[in-house]
């Protein structure tokens, strides 16, 4: 599989690797994908009282593109409000990383865990 | 070898990479120079149409190419005139299986397989099947074996073919043909062999294992890519009906003007191999050891696919847990390894081979061959071995995966989202 320079980039020098502690309060976790499916996608923010995202941390196992979406998707989401991050696309994750079409579903993937990371932050806010 | 660039207007050196260290030894092997320098001639002074009857040009092509036929013939035990020169081992197993079962498929309409042949095999099965054949395709255990007893239970008395790969190119376990052979000479039901990475580099007799049919590549054994050959059988006679049709060559299986310097590359390729199957052998153990001793000893959780005890040492296939295949080959750039079979890897399916061996998704996932050959060093081992241990930490931390199992979660019983 011969990669875009971007992809390279984000898993030669991968953004925000690591994990937050699951239990504080102001961190969402996201866990999505499957080992069965070669994919798994764990991104956690940390979000501020002003429902800013202050820092956002991700571990992937995954092909060298899940890796690259989520390094981005990271990088995309810090210093954005949740409505915002909630806002990308998996299509323009796709798009700024070049993936071609059978590595489409690592940007869905991204998409997701951004958007299953800000559900599981909602739901500690209203337990 | 790296080259030193200097940029004109900047005086800047950069080093171009170094190329990949090559472990891919069942994708392909590099031409043995000897094999080069016997195949030379052949394509500037003696052009010659071995077909040609009427003047030097032909007697001198012709008379290589029966040498050639001669060397191949003799790593198998065969007779000369057993042999037919294909394109490669892809036309001779099309040309085995179908060509049999065209020739004899009125009355006998039953193929056993195995699932963990190659596509190539298992493709010319699925084509009969829509022709009206029947076809069994055996299961295996867990190291990759048959088991004789289901094959035995699996002979009808219309089957025609039993056809089980010599060496697996995927986890490199070795069939026990001489077992298979009795069996089916037992039944008389032909016996078809693809012996693709088995040829020269394991003793197969065609007489002690009763093959009626083997398929032999050259590019696999430091030959060219191109050429191939089919092993006929003449005593008992068997017959199959051409793929290719026309001037009548190669004793009217395959038509068509033989590739003279790649058959002569083919024949030399065979004759180095026979005469230095010993010292390949012993060289390939030696560094496939020390290669898989230290994988195992300073990494956790690698799983080897297949089977050490009953395994060709050139081929090792491990699953390194929680690291994706595709992301370790990107790691592991200075090494050229593939993950499962070439073939697949342009799909994102896990191996159908591990599947056969019950290799869960998981580790399937994980999985890298690695292919070790009669070029390959023991600085270049040394070398594989340290880039390895160095990205699998470094994926590793990078793992959900890892970091759950380090915390004591088992990942088995997460409910996981498939898509």
């Amino acid at each position: 599989m011969a990669y875009g320079e971007k992809v390279i980039d984000h898993y030669e020098n991968p953004r925000n690797v690591g994990k937050m502690d699951k239990s504080s309060k102001n961190v969402g976790t996201g866990l999505v994908g499957a080992p069965a499916c070669g994919d798994v996608m764990q991104l956690q923010i940390q979000v501020n009282d002003y429902g800013i995202i202050e820092d956002a941390k991700f571990k992937t196992f995954g092909c060298g593109s899940a890796i690259a979406s989520s390094s981005l998707a990271t990088e995309w989401i810090k210093g954005k409000s949740l409505d915002q991050a909630y806002e990308i696309k998996n299509t323009q994750i796709a798009n700024e990383l070049a993936l071609p079409p059978v590595k489409i579903h690592c940007s869905v993937l991204a998409e997701d865990a951004i958007k299953s990371a800000i559900e599981d932050y909602k739901q500690k806010q209203s337990d | 070898m790296a080259l030193k660039v200097v940029n004109c207007d900047t005086g800047i050196i950069t080093k171009t990479p170094e190329k990949p260290i090559y472990l891919d030894y069942q994708a392909t092997t590099p031409l043995d120079p000897r094999v080069f320098d016997a195949m030379k001639p052949y394509f500037l002074e003696k052009f010659g149409n071995p077909h040609s009857r009427s003047h030097q040009y032909g007697w001198e092509a012709e008379e290589a190419t029966e040498i050639a036929r001669n060397q191949v013939a003799d790593v198998i035990n065969a007779n000369e005139k057993e042999i037919v020169f294909t394109s490669g081992a892809t036309e001779s197993n099309n040309m085995a299986i179908k060509g049999l079962a065209h020739f004899y498929g009125k009355d006998k309409k039953h193929i056993i397989t195995v699932q963990t042949e190659h596509k190539c095999v298992l493709d010319s099965c699925r084509h009969l099947e829509q022709e009206g054949f029947e076809v069994t395709y055996l299961p295996v255990e867990k190291t990759g074996l048959i088991n004789l007893e289901t094959l035995k239970s699996a002979i009808r008395p219309d089957t025609l073919l039993v056809s089980v790969m010599a060496v697996n190119n995927e986890i490199g376990i070795i069939q026990p043909l001489a077992e298979i052979g009795k069996i089916t000479r037992e039944k008389g039901v032909f016996f078809h062999s693809d012996l693709a990475q088995a040829f020269g580099k394991i003793e197969i007799n065609v007489e002690a294992m009763n093959l009626d049919l083997a398929s032999i590549s050259g590019h696999k054994i430091y030959g060219p890519k191109g050429i191939g050959a089919l092993f006929v059988r003449r005593r008992p006679r068997v017959r199959l009906e051409a793929l290719i049709n026309g001037g009548g060559q190669e004793r009217g299986f395959r038509s068509g003007t033989l590739p003279t310097p790649l058959v002569v590359g083919l024949g030399e390729a065979a004759r180095i191999a026979k005469e230095e199957m010993q010292k390949d052998s012993v060289h390939i153990k030696k560094l496939s050891d020390k290669f898989y001793n230290s994988i195992v000893k300073e990494i956790p959780d690698v799983f080897l696919n297949g089977s050490r005890e009953f395994g060709y040492a050139g081929n090792l296939n491990l699953s390194f847990a929680y690291i994706e295949g595709e992301s370790m080959i990107m790691a592991i750039r200075g090494l050229a390894v593939s993950s499962g079979s070439a073939c697949t890897s342009a799909s994102l399916e896990p191996s159908y081979v591990l599947h056969a061996l019950g290799v869960g998704d998981e580790l399937a996932h994980t999985s890298i061959r690695f292919g070790i050959g009669r070029f390959t060093t023991e600085t270049e081992i040394d070398k594989a071995i340290d880039i390895i241990k160095t990205n699998v930490n470094k994926l590793r931390e990078m793992s959900p995966l890892w970091d759950m199992v380090q915390e004591g979660i088992d990942i088995s019983k997460i409910e996981w989202t498939h898509h």
